[in-house]
């Protein structure tokens, strides 16, 4: 796209040049008085998975608020530190302009538009490319995920938890995004649907869509993703490659609940998040 | 039954005008979430412009003036006013519509002065004749204008682009966003869609068999805002059935006043708000409306 500009000299680049994708850098986020994040570093190079896992409450929505651009809608804002993609900044820019560079969110609670049909809420997706591409990911998207074509003249209100989720993601994908950000895609779904959802983000991320994955299912995101980040009360505790995260101690033992009794439960940090988030336990979920 | 039948032509006519004020409303309402209470003052400004500049350019450039002006006005209260105003709650946003307001109509209502203005319209006090009843012409015009400019508009809203953006944004704000929706934009054209309508409304609020524009239009508008509220603010379709109900209801009983004096003078003034009050009453978020229903 021609509005993309070329990275400045001197922006760090952890990713590699030929690989600059997402860029976070000493990321700190407020919400008035209330610190969310601190001194956040991670990179998503371009084409790859990367996994942020961590407890409710842990500042995951927030850190992709951060990138989409979304923070001033919670009257949160960026304090210090940087967002780039592909060489341009993105903190301080709206979250139009930012799909519009190529890096689009699926929300936390899938947040489908509910009094629309599903083929209107696909059409959403699209408004900000032109028709011939949209038509072009419309494919891509009912091929990924072919119920949304069955229930296309439904309401996206009526459809299932899964179906919501497939549109979510679909919805999305319709601006072709060069960056997805899934916010705990597989939250309340049941294995199988959970497992169909995984394979629909490999398969995007084969397709040459790189994909920041926010889950709390440890075991599914540290299978998909190649590098893992571990989010402790707004900082990164723990950072690497899935594979060395996976067969660590730490992050079997409080992330995947292997070796160790599931007791301990989080304080809530946020009196928001209490009732139904506290109940995720059980293996291969959150339970540290 | 031809008085009867006269009332309800002419009833549904004012209330189909009644609508297209009422659609601006709920536009805006859907768009940004703000209960707008300059609408009345960009009816006025949009009928200001029509009757002063059609002696000198005539009246169909007048009326394209006249709707590009209320919905210039429209837009630059979205965008020198509204989207500077930095205050969280929706509430203090209504206000600050009404301080617009006043502004605006005080302006205005000093430039028309004591004077009752002509908007220069082709139709004069000719009158139809349908069988038994007779209407005035105006009034038919009214109808078929108002009934056009409402299709035009519905149907824009469920099939372009726009339409999906408006009630993306209506429903989820952030999520609209994050598909990549401009939400200044959404709402600078909710308010310069809402000038346009306001402004044809304008030219029918002021034609036979109303003298003209005067300082009392502004206060003629107002009928549109039960119109909207008690078809739900959030619903075009609550606009147009409650554009009707305030306009037929207001003409039989300004019809029927006579037979309705023990209901005391001017009862088809108050009718509108009459209504809404009983809509109200018994659904709390009007006919159509989603909602306080949703939030539930
Ligand atoms: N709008 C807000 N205003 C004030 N504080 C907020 C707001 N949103 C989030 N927070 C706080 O920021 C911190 C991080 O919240 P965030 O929603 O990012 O966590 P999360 O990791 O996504 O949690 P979950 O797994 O429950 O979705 C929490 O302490 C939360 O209370
Ligand atoms: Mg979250």
């Amino acid at each position: 796209m021609s509005g993309e500009a070329d990275p400045p000299a001197g922006e760090p680049a952890s990713g590699g040049p030929e690989r600059p994708g997402l860029q976070i850098s000493g990321l700190e986020v407020r919400y008035g008085p209330v610190r969310a994040l601190r001194d956040v570093h991670l990179a998503v190079p371009d084409g790859s998975v990367a996994a942020v896992l961590g407890a409710n409450g842990a500042g995951k929505t927030t850190l992709l608020r951060a990138v989409s651009g979304t923070l001033r809608f919670h009257n949160g804002a960026i304090t210090s530190g940087t967002v780039s993609f592909r060489g341009s900044r993105l903190d301080g820019a709206h979250a139009a302009a930012v799909v519009r560079r190529g890096v689009v969110q699926a929300p936390e609670g899938r947040r489908v538009f509910a009094r629309m049909t599903v083929a209107e809420n696909l059409r959403a997706g699209a408004l900000s490319v032109p028709r011939r591409r949209a038509a072009a990911a419309r494919e891509r998207v009912l091929d990924l995920f072919p119920v949304l074509a069955e229930r296309a003249r439904q309401r996206a209100g009526l459809l299932s938890g899964g179906e919501q989720q497939m549109l979510a993601i679909g919805r999305a994908l319709m601006a072709g995004p060069s960056l997805l950000l899934l916010d705990e895609p597989t939250l309340g779904l049941a294995p199988l649907m959970a497992a169909k959802i995984a394979g629909a983000v490999r398969q995007i991320n084969a397709q040459g869509t790189s994909v920041l994955l926010v889950e709390q299912n440890a075991a599914m995101a540290l299978a998909l993703a190649e590098r893992a980040y571990v989010l402790e009360v707004g900082e990164v505790t723990l950072s690497g490659p899935s594979a060395e995260l996976a067969a660590g101690d730490e992050v079997r033992r409080r992330y995947l609940g292997i070796g160790a009794p599931n007791t301990d439960r989080p304080v809530g940090t946020d009196p928001g998040f209490a009732g139904e988030g506290h109940e995720r336990t059980g293996l291969a979920r959150w339970t540290a | 039954m031809a008085v009867f039948l006269e009332l309800l032509v002419n009833g549904v006519s004012v209330g189909a005008v009644y609508a297209l004020i009422a659609l601006g409303f709920v536009v805006i309402f859907k768009a940004t979430e703000v209960v707008n209470f300059t609408h009345a003052s960009l009816l006025l400004a949009g009928g200001y412009v029509i009757a002063r500049m059609h002696p000198l350019i005539g009246f169909w450039a007048a009326l394209a003036a006249g709707i590009v002006a209320a919905a210039l006005v429209g837009a630059l209260v979205e965008f020198l006013i509204l989207r500077r105003a930095h205050v969280g709650s929706r509430g203090v946003l209504a206000i600050v519509t009404i301080g617009v307001d006043i502004l605006l109509t005080t302006e205005l209502t000093r430039r028309i002065g004591t004077e009752v203005l002509a908007l220069g319209d082709p139709w004069g006090d000719r009158v139809l004749r349908l069988g038994p009843i007779t209407v005035a012409e105006t009034r038919v015009v009214a109808l078929a204008v108002a009934g056009a400019l409402i299709a035009a508009f519905l149907l824009a809203f469920t099939f372009t682009g726009w339409g999906v953006a408006m009630r993306a944004t209506a429903e989820d704000a952030e999520t609209a966003a994050l598909m990549g929706v401009r939400l200044g934009r959404v709402s600078l054209s909710a308010w310069a869609v809402a000038g346009a309508l306001a402004a044809v409304a304008a030219l029918f609020l002021c034609v036979f068999p109303t003298p003209g524009l005067d300082r009392g239009t502004a206060a003629v508008a107002m009928k549109a805002f039960p119109a909207a509220i008690l078809g739900g603010l959030d619903s075009t379709s609550g606009a147009l059935a409650g554009g009707l109900i305030v306009g037929v209801t207001e003409t039989l009983m300004n019809g029927y006043q006579s037979e309705l004096v023990f209901l005391g003078r001017g009862i088809g003034d108050a009718a509108p708000f009459l209504v809404m009050i009983v809509i109200l009453l018994l659904r709390p978020s009007g006919l159509f409306g989603t909602k306080e229903q949703a939030r539930v």
